[in-house]
């Protein structure tokens, strides 16, 4: 049974994102070591880590005209929803607010993310920076609803919104076993709304990193470390939806929790690495001629597996 | 309802109101844009506080991408988007001032003037079931001409915004293969 | 009295949403108001629910439908404009009044 936590939760909750968040960048970075054929210590791992101080100190660039309440919203609201979305999950059998609508709640904050990187490309008043915004809501149409498909079935098969109550439906089996492709288009959504790796078009380097491009110092480092807590609560999300949530032999269930999150992570950050960055009209038509069809029946197996329970 | 809850409707409808009158005495389009998302936030949140969670953030997630779509065609038709020229874009506005005002007063009035019957019933335990079990039981039919109504819309929205259709990509015959598309390639060609 | 201010409130929003929609001249601006409106009419239907008829769907029900109006209404309120823009680069009302009477 999943329970409210008591009120240390509420700082614990964005610490455990934040330490999953700088886990993934020190493995991407270890990575990045290795294909560059540079040596995979420590130091490789933490190098990202310095650019923390780096933009902490930097002098913020000044554009002509900006818009700064927007764009400094727009910045701010990304790692906030990230934050935010995370309430839902359970970590072991705790949430900071096990949400009687969970999933609809993850899934809006997920979408603020379209409101912040647009506030975030349009604010400093640069064509580069206004393409990725754009870039971002076009990849957002493209993502969204085989997202939200796969969030439906996952739904549906526990009969629940409640995300507790649909880590605890998989008792007897996990959801990705029977529900392999809203797992797979669940991934890919994760991927796309932290803007990495293959959907890390809207900060491509053919338009000067857009979104990131006239962002400096304090507003930079949020934007980024946005993109690795929203790849964090994915990864964490997945937990429940799809794998069990902190079920488990042996270990107690915070334990599976983390460990389980951790593997999705390290998948994800392994995959990002490996695929090419999509065009957003590319990805628009493959995801709307082949993943929206594929997901929708994909929805309908645990829609009549409940009915015939 | 509780204190906190009363205090937290209050904020939430001042907020919807303030982001209503500020979408039309902001010059940025963009602004506009969000203040309208920010008041329809406060909707949602009003609805939240209402008792009803589900309708309440899928409002809030509805009109995140409304608005984002929106502001998306504000960039690409208004002639001002950034308001850097602030310039006036009205027309009749004490006639509009007038009506609307007249509307909101008779509102008033018919509220609190109304005799307002007794609360009937409590609210279930689960109000996101009894609205699913509403609209897939008694409310069945407007389900049906809500789908049919949004079917309707997509096919009317794709036919009347796009300029190429079937027979610009397939020829006069609607034989040419593969099709003759700006961008090459894609799914199954 | 509660139930009395929040349906002010939806009165309210009402209100603003008209006066855009009457007194703007862009397309987009009306639907702008158009929306409010509709919010205004989501804020007084859920304040019936919860104040006069809990026990009953229909309160929520209208939220629902004014939610798909309002995805009905962006939906086609950008359809005409692009295609009434596409024909003749137009995207205020005062220009578009060939029917006017």
């Amino acid at each position: 049974m999943t329970e409210t936590a008591s009120w240390w939760s509420l700082p614990a909750a964005p610490a455990l994102l934040l330490t999953g968040a700088v886990l993934a960048v020190a493995g991407d970075a270890l990575l990045a070591a290795r294909d560059a054929g540079r040596p995979r210590t420590v130091a490789a791992a933490v190098r990202p880590l310095l650019e923390v101080v780096r933009l902490l100190a930097a002098q913020p660039r000044r554009m002509p005209a900006p818009d700064r309440l927007l764009w400094r919203s727009g910045v701010v609201t990304v790692p906030v929803a990230a934050v935010l979305s995370v309430l839902v999950v359970p970590f072991g059998h705790r949430a900071v607010a096990d949400l009687s609508v969970g999933v609809v709640w993850f899934n809006a904050m997920e979408v603020l993310t379209w409101a912040g990187l647009w506030l975030a490309g349009w604010g400093p008043n640069a064509a580069f920076s206004l393409i990725g915004g754009y870039r971002f809501v076009a990849q957002g149409l493209a993502y969204e609803l085989p997202l939200m498909f796969a969030l439906i079935s996952a739904a549906t098969g526990a009969q629940s919104l409640r995300v507790g109550e649909i880590a605890e439906a998989q008792q007897g089996l996990w959801f990705a076993v029977w529900m392999p492709v809203a797992f797979v288009v669940y991934l890919a959504g994760v991927l796309a709304f932290s803007f990495l790796g293959p959907f890390g078009y809207p900060v491509g380097r053919d338009i000067a990193s857009g979104v990131l491009g006239e962002t400096s110092g304090v507003d930079r480092l949020l934007l980024q470390a946005g993109r690795w807590l929203w790849l964090t609560s994915g990864a964490a999300m997945a937990v429940p939806l799809f794998l069990g949530g902190g079920a488990g032999p042996g270990l107690p269930a915070w334990a599976w929790s983390a460990l389980k999150t951790l593997l999705v992570l390290a998948l994800l950050v392994w995959v990002l690495r490996r695929l090419p960055v999509l065009r957003a009209d590319r990805y628009v038509e493959l995801a709307w001629v082949v993943l929206v069809p594929l997901s929708i029946l994909q929805a309908l197996v645990p829609a009549l597996v409940v009915l015939n329970r | 309802m509780d204190t906190v809850q009363l205090a937290v409707l209050a904020a939430l409808g001042v907020l919807a109101l303030a982001g209503g009158v500020l979408v039309f005495t902001c010059n940025s389009m963009a602004r506009v844009t969000f203040a309208l998302l920010g008041s329809l936030c406060c909707v949602g949140g009003v609805v939240t506080v209402l008792g009803l969670p589900y309708l309440g953030v899928v409002i809030v997630l509805m009109m995140v991408m409304e608005m984002v779509v929106m502001a998306v065609f504000m960039i690409a038709y208004m002639m001002n988007p950034a308001g850097l020229m602030p310039m006036s874009m009205l027309h009749n506005k004490r006639g509009s001032l007038a009506v609307s005002g007249a509307v909101f007063v008779a509102l008033v009035t018919a509220v609190f003037v109304t005799p307002w019957p007794a609360k009937v019933g409590e609210p279930p335990s689960d109000t996101t079931f009894q609205v699913g079990k509403a609209l897939m039981g008694e409310q069945m039919l407007t389900m049906v001409v809500l789908g049919f109504v949004l079917l309707a819309t997509m096919v009317g929205a794709t036919v009347l915004a796009t300029h190429r259709g079937r027979y610009d990509r397939f020829g006069d015959d609607l034989d040419q293969r593969p099709a003759r598309d700006p961008v090459r390639g894609g799914v199954g060609r | 009295m509660t139930f009395q201010l929040v349906l002010v409130l939806a009165a309210g929003l009402f209100s603003v949403g008209l006066f855009g929609a009457l007194s703007q001249q862009s397309i987009v601006m009306i639907m702008m108001g158009i929306e409010l409106m509709i919010g205004g009419i989501i804020v007084a239907a859920a304040a019936f629910w919860h104040f006069l008829a809990p026990a009953a769907a229909g309160g929520q029900v209208i939220v629902v439908a004014a939610v798909v109006a309002m995805a009905v209404e962006m939906a086609m309120g950008f359809a005409v404009t692009t295609a009434i823009y596409r024909a003749r680069q137009v995207d205020m009302t005062d220009m578009a009044e060939d029917l006017k009477g």
